[in-house]
């Protein structure tokens, strides 16, 4: 269940920086506004639970997406993406969106209801319905990633774009575009995470901090920029954390493991999973 | 031979804090204490930023080893405030001693990741610790821990002075350091690291040398802070007071050595305004953090050195 | 000397005396209302430390409306000694550098007579030894140990809300003796936890029972349920204190952990669920659970007449929300203490015959004279002791339990019950 919406999560950081190189700081700025939109659309759709949450899916993502797109336009272009300025950038846009959340939404967290409300009675213990069908939902997310990436003629541009940015540009694809539309499914992606997870937990405006850090641990690991390497370090981790925690004190092992994942960057910087550096 | 015009100008900063030591009213007296204090912290973010270009994330990490040197050292060796000082200070060195070793072989972006990562390790540690550290509630410096021979810190007098003390070895010490042959090799590492490699000059050991430096400060900074102000607490460790320190030096200019105070002097006075008229005072620093990047990527003073000022340092 | 005046002629002089007399036993008993004699006219200002943002905002937003509240009350009874009073709310971003500044701030700018408010203990450490060089008074609302421990200084007092120590120890015999004797502890591992699970295991095991299994948790989890399975099979309570916004997802994962099956007795500090609806999706889970209680958020039965004018005055209806909008519940277990304060506040500066700052000393003094507060207007909670050495106050703790969607007072402590030796003495202390 973590394994599934962390790897949904990390998968647009990892978008965003495999094919722009930026760093995205506000990347967990955009998984909260999902969340607390999704709030707002429980709160304004009237009728079932399921009704709101599938609008909630839909427009949750699109709005945060636009307001990416429309951050990308004014600051990230106009900074030419350079690295240390897009992340001094992405760092103000986070405050600059957490504030927001702040002001409108207030600073209660605030529950939504789900859509799903069985449970699943094993002897020792319970799982809920909800959770597996996150699982099935993200899976299904990434696959249509991963095809539009793969096999759409947007994915090819994104792909040329990554690849080398003057070149494409020489060929008359707008860059400009497609870094725009990158950010926006990036953020788009995270929105989809949260609106996915709000049901589960809850909706607070500083709640972005955490999938944030995870996030940069999965990319890390799995090597920056790599979707697949990403996908494969999102299980690791989020199946791994249990286990390391049954060991140690919880918090010893937090200790732990981002020094691992700060290490594993110092000494193989292409990731566990990627390939050497081209 | 000419005026040092640029000695001559910092000096002169120094008189006019000297003389607001007489002149201001209470409260921007305390402040400006306050605001000395993080500028030399600030200042040694810049020499690791500014003048070497390594773009920490990880700078509360050497702060709160200053900060919990001193403080550990006076609440539980019985340390009075010299040795305490001279304990965070070291404790902040060591501390950029050891990031610096792992941390410097990569760069870019790996290395903010890096050291945000170490940053955040040292934060729960802290907490972890809570037993002797008092984790996220902190620990009270107690009167007999901020005393400095006869001098007692916590009198606002004396912790101005004090402060301004810290604050001109600090800011003149960087000046000597910028102008020295040093400096401009830290400079060249910044500006092209290969060339520089191929006039013989080994990286690794400047930009570590840099960040030793600049742990130094950091830890004076944080020394100073739970000396003066009397409290040593974890959240003097999160990732927030990683970036302040570069929002000062992006504010009042990366590479210059009045940067740092002219950055932590303006964003105190805003947020302290924008906290009295508005609650939005997270939008403020957002918003001051994307229109620098955007307008003003030198800063104040990098931008006067741009516009006609060529001699600042 | 009415008398004399009547039986004898009067002369000039003996008038002037009886009234210079007069006056001089008006000024000389302090205590009396002076609304003729006061020498000025100036609002007081209260400086208060606010968690507008950061993570204790939803408290803020209510310490703010509840002091507000008993500001009008009090400024409708004819201020403080005769004189109209101010609040002056500034925010600390709950955080303990800016809070320092806060104080400094309200004091040495705002011109404000004394400082009170704020929550967070990190906030109050970070901010007391600076009230205390400002030498103001600083009152704090925080229920935390650090004011009883020793840890602070003479000037910062915490008059209107019971600290954690004593609350817990108040609990552990309602615990052992009703729900169970062998206790799994679910904490938060930072200080706030720390201390929940240094006083509550005590106090089991002064009562006999026995805490079998800790379980920290790190204070940036997200998510729980990974640490259920190590909540030992004969364990008969679960006692959870977690707080920070994840306690929602905190509860509704232990609800699907045990599900409908068969579960240990659990006991929560309503902190997990300050300004949460008790009846959100998910908590469904909790009925039956108990839980301790500063003040009861759902209006009982045997509810006095001044909790019901306290509710009024702030604005919270029975089922401790809003009454402007159901869904906005509030703290409703903590912010009592900032209406309460601020009356101490009133009965202090009266009794030091407060004029201006150079009064502030007496203040203190007036306080640490205090030895308790009855239930009343002035102190909905209910009655209080006020220790004047430790600085502290204790008062009656409430244990409700969740029935039908309401929490229900099940047991009240007796004062007794949360005392516990002094661990300073705060009037030996120099000023």
């Amino acid at each position: 269940m973590t394994a599934a919406v962390l790897a949904l999560t990390a998968s647009g950081l990892s978008l965003v920086f495999g094919i722009m190189r930026v760093v995205n700081v506000a990347h967990g700025a955009f998984f909260m506004l999902g969340a607390v939109l999704a709030w707002f659309v429980s709160e304004w759709v009237p009728g079932p639970a399921g009704l709101s949450f599938a609008v909630a899916l839909v427009v949750c993502p699109l709005i945060v997406g636009a307001i990416a797109a429309l951050a990308d336009t004014v600051v990230l272009k106009r900074l030419n993406y350079e690295p240390e300025a897009t992340i001094v950038a992405t760092i103000g846009l986070l405050y600059i969106l957490e504030q927001a959340a702040l002001s409108f939404f207030g600073p209660d967290a605030r529950p939504v209801p789900a859509p799903l409300s069985f449970r699943i009675q094993l002897p020792w213990f319970g799982y809920s319905g909800y959770k597996l069908a996150v699982v099935v939902g993200a899976a299904l997310v990434l696959l249509a990633v991963w095809l539009i990436l793969k096999h759409t003629k947007a994915g090819l541009i994104m792909r040329a774009t990554q690849i080398d940015r003057d070149t494409a540009r020489a060929f008359g694809i707008n860059v400009d575009r497609v870094y725009a539309g990158v950010f926006a499914m990036g953020a788009g992606l995270a929105a989809i995470a949260a609106v996915l997870i709000v049901p589960i937990q809850q909706a607070h405006y500083l709640m972005g901090g955490d999938p944030l850090l995870l996030s940069f641990i999965v990319v890390i690991i799995g090597g920056l920029g790599s979707l697949r390497g990403t996908l494969v370090a999102a299980l690791l981790i989020g199946l791994s954390d249990g286990v390391i925690s049954t060991f140690f004190a919880p918090t010893l092992a937090k200790i732990l493991a981002t020094l691992l994942v700060a290490l594993v960057l110092v000494f193989r910087p292409q990731g566990l999973f990627g390939r050497r550096a081209a | 031979m000419k005026a040092d015009r640029a000695l001559v100008l910092h000096l002169a900063l120094l008189a006019a804090l000297l003389a607001a030591h007489v002149l201001a009213p209470a409260y921007h007296h305390t402040n400006l204490a306050r605001i000395m204090v993080l500028s030399v912290y600030a200042m040694g973010y810049n020499i690791a930023f500014g003048y070497t270009g390594l773009l920490s994330l990880g700078h509360a990490l050497l702060f709160a080893a200053g900060l919990y040197g001193a403080g550990m050292g006076v609440t539980y060796l019985g340390l009075t405030a010299g040795p305490g000082l001279i304990l965070g200070t070291l404790a902040g060195g060591l501390m950029a001693l050891a990031v610096g070793l792992l941390a410097l072989r990569t760069a870019g972006v790996a290395f903010m990741i890096v050291t945000l990562m170490f940053a955040q390790a040292g934060y729960l540690t802290i907490l972890y610790f809570g037993q002797w550290t008092r984790g996220d509630e902190g620990i009270v410096v107690q009167k007999a821990g901020r005393m400095l021979g006869p001098l007692d810190l916590s009198d606002d007098g004396t912790r101005y002075l004090m402060a301004l003390a810290i604050f001109a070895a600090g800011l003149l010490i960087n000046l000597a350091l910028v102008r020295s042959p040093r400096g401009r090799i830290m400079i060249a590492m910044r500006e092209n690291e290969d060339r520089s490699r191929m006039l013989g000059y080994n990286p690794f050991t400047i930009k570590l040398t840099a960040l030793v430096i600049s742990g130094l400060y950091a830890g004076v900074g944080g020394a100073a802070y739970g000396l003066m102000f009397g409290y040593v607490g974890a959240s003097l460790a999160s990732v927030q007071y990683s970036i302040l320190p570069l929002l000062y030096v992006l504010l009042g200019g990366a590479g210059t050595v009045m940067g740092p105070f002219l950055g932590a002097l303006l964003m105190f006075y805003l947020i302290d305004y924008a906290s009295s008229v508005t609650d939005a005072h997270q939008f403020v620093t957002g918003a001051a953090l994307v229109l620098l990047v955007l307008f003003a990527p030198k800063g104040i003073l990098g931008t006067l050195r741009d516009r006609g000022l060529r001699w600042l340092p | 000397m009415t008398r004399k005046l009547i039986t004898t002629t009067p002369t000039r002089r003996s008038v002037l005396k009886g009234l210079a007399l007069g006056t001089g036993a008006l000024a000389a008993t302090s205590a009396l209302p002076r609304f003729v004699q006061a020498q000025s006219s100036e609002p007081i200002r209260v400086g208060f430390q606010l968690h507008r943002t950061g993570i204790g905002a939803s408290y803020g937003r209510w310490y703010e409306r509840t002091a507000s509240a008993a500001l009008k009350v009090i400024n409708d009874a004819g201020g403080i000694n005769g004189r109209p009073v101010e609040i002056v709310f500034e925010d600390d971003g709950t955080d303990p550098k800016r809070g320092a500044e806060v104080v400094e701030k309200l004091t040495a700018q705002s011109n404000c007579d004394l400082v009170m408010g704020t929550l967070f203990s990190h906030v109050v450490i970070g901010s007391a030894p600076r009230a205390g060089e400002l030498k103001v008074p600083y009152l704090v609302c925080s229920e935390g140990h650090h004011v009883a421990s020793g840890m602070l200084n003479r000037w910062t007092m915490q008059p209107g809300i019971t600290d954690v120590k004593s609350q817990v120890q108040g609990m552990a015999p309602f615990v052992t003796s009703n729900l169970g004797k062998k206790i799994t502890m679910i904490f938060p591992d930072f200080a706030f936890g720390h201390d929940h699970r240094d006083y509550f295991t005590a106090a089991v095991a002064a009562q006999g029972g026995e805490v079998i299994k800790h379980i920290a948790i790190p204070p940036t989890e997200t998510s729980f349920t990974r640490y259920f399975p190590q909540i030992p099979s004969d364990t008969d309570v679960i006692y959870h204190v977690m707080v920070g916004p994840a306690v929602l997802t905190f509860v509704k994962e232990l609800g699907e952990f045990y599900g409908s099956g068969a579960r240990p007795q659990l006991f929560g500090f309503i902190d997990s669920l300050e300004a949460v609806d008790i009846n959100s999706p998910g908590l469904e889970f909790l009925d039956g659970s108990h839980f301790w209680e500063g003040h009861p958020r759902y209006k009982q039965e045997d509810a006095s007449e001044h909790e019901t004018f306290y509710r009024a005055a702030v604005g919270v209806d029975d089922t401790g929300a809003s009454v402007s909008d159901p869904a906005d519940v509030s703290t409703y277990a903590h912010m009592f203490s900032t209406w309460e304060t601020l009356f101490v506040v009133k009965d202090a500066m009266e009794a030091a015959g407060y004029q201006g700052p150079a009064d502030r000393q007496k203040v203190v003094e007036a306080i640490e004279a205090m030895t308790g507060f009855d239930e009343g207007q002035a102190h909905p909670q209910g009655p209080k002791t006020f220790n004047g050495k430790t600085h502290q106050a204790f008062g009656l703790q409430s244990i409700t339990k969740v029935e039908g969607g309401r929490l229900v007072r099940v047991h009240q402590t007796s004062m007794e019950d949360g005392f516990y030796p002094d661990e300073v003495d705060y009037t030996t202390m120099s000023f």
